[in-house]
């Protein structure tokens, strides 16, 4: 029934990417974006943005609520195609035009909901569309100790030492579950991993054990495109950051031409920051505690 | 749980009672054995094995559908259609023998591309409309009841399939799908349902499919969470359309085993059933929602109806009282559910 007809329409060679793919020497661009934009229609969601994703580096991606991270990531990750500008993926111009077709060329997402089934089994959750199996034809089966020992020993593997991968993932916490999700992504043998603001929804703590699985990432090799818009977590972690401002790119700096400062400065936006200190002044009168707060950080 | 997790962060092993206690159709479980019990006790033929073979083929072809049912909740769908089709497929049957004397397996095999179809139809067009499954297939549960009333009226002028069991090579299906075996080698001792062991396949067939193959890994993935399956790569489409395609052809299989149990079926077969396979799959442990459920608790869930039933006749009752308990297991199925699921979701 079920099993004939949607199993033998997908052979597992498709969709089981192979955990052993050889990392290229680092620092080579895996992706580069040249002028890329995105319109809907009339809307201009995203224009002239560039930068490059090289193996074993960071690059980050930093901007505010609505200033196009979203869709810069749907472009990389596949969900949407680009219209304007280049995608280059391995040096060759390329328009991803599934998240299928953009996981066969080594770019994994880590979305900020995890693509995680929260009632499912954590070794089920892991290896869900892409599980072993062993057996032949109609008797192929999963191979259920094989994949729980191996979920088991890559969470290990990053630092999290679970106690029963049979639990359901929604019982981990918001930390664990991002790393379950990273650890799934380099087990597949992604060369890019993009990560939809990982720490947006954690506290101090659970924030500094997803960036040490970043730095852990980055240090097998991968190419990292981290999406954040706190400059604090960016700058530890991040080769390179790049700054999107209403859909614009404010430009693409090495680590080596910016300080944590400058960068905080750039994403608060300094000269905004300061009309919203004068605008503050006005309504809320000069001696305010916020309006002086605002005036001490934009100078 | 959470609690347990923070005092005590190793658990060193768990027992064989615990993990049993976590799986979905242990309330169903539970409630057959008590539901046999009462019965047993308190009426003398319901344990005979006269008794136990009314119930055991009542249950049979409600299980079978309920088990295909639970499959498509777990998936996150609904099929409203699902009765109906156990009355298209027999009188696709009937109607191709009897009328135009058609060879009895081709006609079998053109019901069977029937269901399936219908079965397709339904999976694409609550795919690419996004609507409701309970909306479409009702929409098709409709059509099905008008198709088989107004067409069997038209074509052979009254509402039941006479004479099937004149038609060539009728034994050679009967005996597939018609079967029985008398138990204690008389007849006075009941007759033992092929249908029976079709619902034991069946049940087998699906939970390890369910929990042993990758088909049953995306079937829970997208009843529980789609986008994230999309996202993984599961290919979400094929697999709900197979659910629901699955289903339509459980409808096959179950009107077969009607029509040639009974050899003749009326036009109004298997309208008004669609909701007790619901039942059925609830109370075995499927959540409303999807993601969750068990194909041996729909079998459980038809067990209890059918042997509800049946004890209701032998202990001289009502009959109606039956649809009050069904309501009654219902809401009891489904509140358990819910807590058992918040508890899996929520405990951190």
């Amino acid at each position: 029934m079920i099993g004939k007809s949607t199993e033998s329409k997908t052979p597992s060679k498709t969709s089981e990417v192979t955990p052993a793919s050889v990392p290229p020497p680092v620092g080579t661009a895996v992706i580069e974006v040249k002028d890329i934009g995105k319109r809907y229609g009339n809307i201009i969601a995203l224009s002239d943005v560039s930068t490059s994703v090289r193996a074993g580096e960071v690059t980050c991606v930093l901007g505010d609520n609505g200033a196009g991270k979203s869709t810069f990531i749907k472009i990389l990750a596949g969900a949407h195609e680009h219209t304007d500008g280049e995608l280059l993926i391995d040096g060759e111009a390329t328009t991803l035009s599934s998240p299928r077709a953009a996981l066969e060329l080594g770019i994994a997402t880590v979305y900020q909901d995890l693509a995680v089934v929260p009632l499912m089994p954590v070794w089920r959750n892991f290896f869900l569309g892409s599980e072993i199996t062993k057996g032949v034809g109609p008797f192929r089966k999963l191979d259920v100790d094989e994949m729980k020992r191996i979920s088991k020993d890559e969470l290990a593997a990053m630092g999290i030492d679970l106690r029963d991968v049979e639990q359901p993932i929604g019982t981990l916490s918001g930390g664990e579950r991002q790393c379950v999700a990273i650890a799934r992504a380099v087990y597949f043998g992604a060369r890019v991993l993009i990560l939809d603001e990982p720490t947006a929804a954690l506290g101090v703590k659970q924030s500094g054990v997803v960036l040490k699985y970043i730095a852990k990432a980055r240090d097998r090799g991968l190419g990292v495109v981290f999406i954040t818009h706190n400059p604090h977590h960016a700058y530890p972690v991040g080769d390179r950051f790049m700054l999107l401002r209403r859909g614009k790119s404010m430009g693409d700096f090495p680590k080596s031409e910016m300080t944590l400062e400058e960068l905080t400065s750039m994403m608060a936006g300094g000269a905004e920051l300061e009309s919203l200190a004068h605008e503050l002044e006005k309504t809320m009168g000069a001696d305010s505690a916020i309006a002086q707060e605002m005036k001490a950080e934009a100078t | 749980m959470a609690t347990a997790t923070a005092v005590d962060e190793r658990i060193a092993r768990t027992s064989t009672l615990t993990r049993l206690m976590k799986r979905p159709e242990i309330g169903a479980l539970a409630a057959a054995v008590v539901i046999f019990v009462f019965f047993a006790v308190t009426t003398d033929t319901f344990a005979k094995s006269q008794g136990a073979a009314t119930w055991l083929s009542g249950a049979s072809t409600i299980g079978i559908m309920a088990v295909a049912v639970a499959l498509l909740m777990i998936g996150g769908e609904f099929d409203l259609s699902a009765g109906a089709i156990t009355g298209t497929t027999g009188l696709v049957v009937g109607i191709l023998t009897t009328e135009y004397g058609l060879n009895v397996w081709a006609a079998i095999f053109i019901s069977l591309a029937i269901a399936l179809f219908i079965g397709l139809v339904n999976g694409i067009l609550v795919m690419r409309t996004g609507l409701p499954s309970f909306i479409v297939t009702l929409g098709t549960f409709f059509v099905l009841q008008g198709v088989n009333l107004a067409g069997t009226k038209a074509l052979i002028g009254q509402v039941a399939i006479q004479g099937l069991s004149n038609v060539p090579y009728y034994d050679q299906a009967k005996a597939v799908f018609g079967a029985s075996i008398d138990i204690n080698g008389d007849a006075a001792g009941g007759a033992l349902r092929i249908s029976v062991f079709w619902w034991l396949a069946v049940t087998a067939l699906a939970t390890w499919i369910l929990l042993r193959t990758r088909v049953g890994n995306w079937v829970f993935a997208v009843g529980g969470a789609q986008t994230s399956a999309r996202q993984v790569g599961v290919p979400v489409f094929k697999t709900k359309v197979g659910l629901f395609m699955t289903t339509a052809g459980a409808g096959w299989l179950v009107g077969m085993l009607l029509v040639f149990r009974t050899s003749t079926v009326q036009a109004g077969t298997g309208v008004g059933q669609e909701f007790i396979y619901i039942i059925c799959a609830v109370v075995g442990g499927c959540l409303m929602t999807g993601g969750y459920g068990s194909a041996i608790g729909a079998a459980f869930g038809a067990l209890i109806y059918s042997m509800v039933n049946s004890g209701i006749v032998y202990s001289g009752w009502e009959n109606d009282w039956l649809f009050a308990f069904l309501g009654v297991m219902l809401l009891v199925a489904v509140l358990l559910n819910e807590w058992v699921r918040k508890r899996a979701e929520l405990a951190r």
